[in-house]
């Protein structure tokens, strides 16, 4: 990342294929994280320190929105730039009502389905199907939203700030970072959320998250360059590391509750709640030192990124709003297979690789899509072509 | 020869009296029970040969039907206790009501504890607020408030947290309610009563079928047997008198 060209400049480098690769990987860890009492979500980071891949998502969508789009708005201006940003925006809104839809069949089903003494307090989720007309208007509205799904509007909302923020980025990208910092710091002085039906708040708050999403923005329009030095730091590296092992520990007492009494109380009256609602330092933290460790390891230039093996991930990564929309279906209809056929353990992972493998394949017909249709049109202003690379998602 | 292997077989196999106590089903997930902090009011209940205790729930607490309130886990924890305690006057009193959430247990907890007086406060709760997804810092406050009732009234304090349902699982987010009840309960040195990990065991190892459609109380009723045996199990292990450090319990 360290490399990353400049926005300004006119060649238009080779794109950063780890960016790709990671947001791939991590589209396939929230698939796996989403699928309820799969045992396969074993392996996914969230179970070895404070983050998950959904700070990975958020920061590398970041960098990706902040390249594509900054690209377009040092070259056409504000207006077209933002008018593309909302578009995008527009587009996820319509992808997330879709899945909701989905989610409505299937939660109906299991409505008509489901009985038995010992749940009678469980079944009071499906109550909000007898009064569809606040349900659905609030769903509109981004303020009902089902379990898992809530990336999404946190993603439309921070497209829809995106335009003045990138503003400010190519004028100033330390000062924005410094304001997004800001943000996030009175979000936890004023406690600021958005405010969900039928109560609560936002699963990820917008205030919060805007931190890594804009960071990721500053790390492509130069800050990672302004970075290296720091990355490539053996002193840093080592910090990144000892800290991972500290967020390992940490996380192995979540899972075996009895080393719990080795964490000092000073420690853990210190560090819990991990809020992941607001994102907690702690997950940022946590984040960072994964990306250094993760950047020393694979080096932007490392010959395997061409290589097939990773292409499944890359593939995805590059198509990340289609293949995470058909992430969040895959695991409802992984759910109904568990509920509905068998929820053995050669079930589980065969539905968790079947599941993968599915969303590689819609994610390379998209990609054969959009080779046809580029060649089609091979006048097009390259503008557009950054667009199709899937940078905006 | 044969009758000989029978017998032999037989006795290996008989159970002895002290694994009669609790059936096979529920041992399994034995290990899941952490007596991590010690009732120091219930041993001192004990010691006085009066054992007290209130149970705070919303509908996962009882079952329905006319017979539910007897057949369900408060009542059965009373019997499994008296079994346990011998000479011991155990006498559970309940505060159950479905679809209460959190913060309307925590008002209601004052005046059923000045009513029941108890050693022991067992607080079922969390469904109600992760189906209705309440703010996860009003539900912690909640629950503060409501084991601080408990200290101040005398009474040691098992928070219980939701029911493992497989089939509402995609649509109910119980995890950071999870995450939370035990963050409260080791911030407050309470006991938490791991239901959702017990019984998620249970389903792991087929002892038994969370995903039944059933109109039948046949398995709610050994699912709660089986509750209160390893309740009660918790709390005999941490009113043991000593006060024991955690590791030396197991």
């Amino acid at each position: 990342m360290k490399e990353t060209p400049r926005i300004s400049s006119a060649v238009v480098a080779e794109r950063d294929l780890r960016l790709d690769l990671f947001r791939g990987v991590a589209l396939w860890l929230i698939f796996l994280d989403h699928i309820p009492s799969n045992a396969v979500s074993w392996i996914t980071i969230r179970n070895y320190g404070f983050s998950d891949a959904t700070e990975i998502f958020v920061f590398i969508s970041g960098f990706t929105a902040a390249f594509v789009y900054g690209k377009a708005m040092s070259e056409r201006g504000f207006v077209v730039a933002a008018a593309r940003v909302w578009k995008r925006a527009w587009q996820i809104y319509v992808a997330h009502i879709f899945l909701f839809a989905i989610y409505l069949a299937e939660i109906a089903y299991i409505a008509q389905s489901f009985d038995n003494p010992l749940y009678g307090e469980e079944m009071g989720i499906l109550d909000f199907l007898k009064q569809p007309d606040v349900t659905i208007l609030q769903a509109l509205l981004l303020k009902f939203k089902p379990v898992n799904m809530d990336v999404l509007p946190l993603y439309i909302v921070l497209l829809a700030w995106f335009p003045p923020i990138l503003w400010l980025l190519l004028r100033s990208a330390s000062l924005a970072l410094v304001a997004s910092g800001g943000l996030y710091a009175l979000m936890w002085w004023f406690g600021w959320n958005f405010s969900s039906y039928p109560s609560g708040s936002w699963v990820f708050n917008p205030y919060a998250w805007q931190l890594l999403f804009v960071f990721g923005a500053w790390c492509a329009l130069g800050g990672a360059q302004r970075l290296g030095r720091w990355l490539t730091s053996p002193v840093v590296i080592g910090f990144a590391a000892v800290y991972l092992l500290f967020a390992f520990g940490i996380a192995l007492t979540w899972h075996i509750p009895r080393f719990g009494i080795y964490v000092p109380k000073l420690v853990s009256e210190l560090i819990y709640p991990i809020d992941k609602i607001n994102l907690d330092v702690l997950r940022i933290a946590h984040f960072l030192a994964l990306a250094v460790i993760t950047m020393h390891f694979v080096p932007r230039n490392w010959p395997a990124l061409k290589s097939r093996i990773f292409w499944p991930a890359i593939v995805c990564g590059q198509h990340s709003l289609e293949t995470f929309c058909f992430g969040v279906f895959l695991s409802f209809a992984a759910h109904f297979v568990f509920t509905e056929v068998s929820n053995r353990i050669f079930m589980q992972i065969l539905v968790s690789a079947l599941g993968i493998a599915f969303m590689v394949g819609a994610a390379a017909l998209l990609a054969w899509y959009k080779n046809i249709e580029r060649k089609g049109s091979g006048q097009r202003p390259p503008f557009v072509q950054a667009d199709l690379a899937g940078g905006g998602s | 020869m044969k009758t000989l292997v029978t017998i032999f077989l037989g006795v290996l196999l008989w159970p002895g009296p002290a694994l009669a106590e609790t059936p096979a089903e529920c041992r399994i997930a034995e290990n899941q029970i952490d007596a991590s902090f010690p009732l120091l009011e219930v041993t001192k209940a004990l010691a006085k040969k009066r054992l007290d205790i209130l149970v705070v729930g919303a509908g996962s607490s009882i079952l329905p039907g006319a017979n539910g309130a007897a057949q369900a886990y408060p009542a059965r924890l009373q019997n499994a206790l008296t079994e346990k305690l011998p000479g011991v006057t155990v006498k559970v009193t309940t505060d159950v009501k479905a679809g209460r959430p959190a913060d309307v247990m925590a008002v209601a907890i004052k005046p059923a504890l000045a009513a029941a007086k108890p050693a022991l406060m067992i607080w079922q709760t969390g469904t109600v607020d992760a189906v209705r997804s309440v703010d996860p810092d009003i539900f912690n406050t909640s629950l503060s408030s409501g084991i601080g009732n408990a200290r101040a009234a005398g009474a040691d304090s098992i928070l219980m947290n939701m029911q493992y349902s497989p089939r509402t699982e995609s649509m109910i987010a119980l995890g950071i309610y999870i995450e939370n009840m035990r963050w409260v309960a080791l911030q407050h040195e309470a006991l938490l009563f791991d239901r959702f990990t017990i019984m998620k065991l249970w389903a792991e190892l087929g002892t038994f079928d969370f995903y039944a459609v059933t109109k039948k109380l046949d398995t709610a009723e050994r699912v709660h047997d089986c509750i209160a045996r390893l309740l009660a199990d918790l709390i005999v292990e941490a009113a043991k008198p000593g006060g024991q450090l955690p590791l030396d319990i197991r």
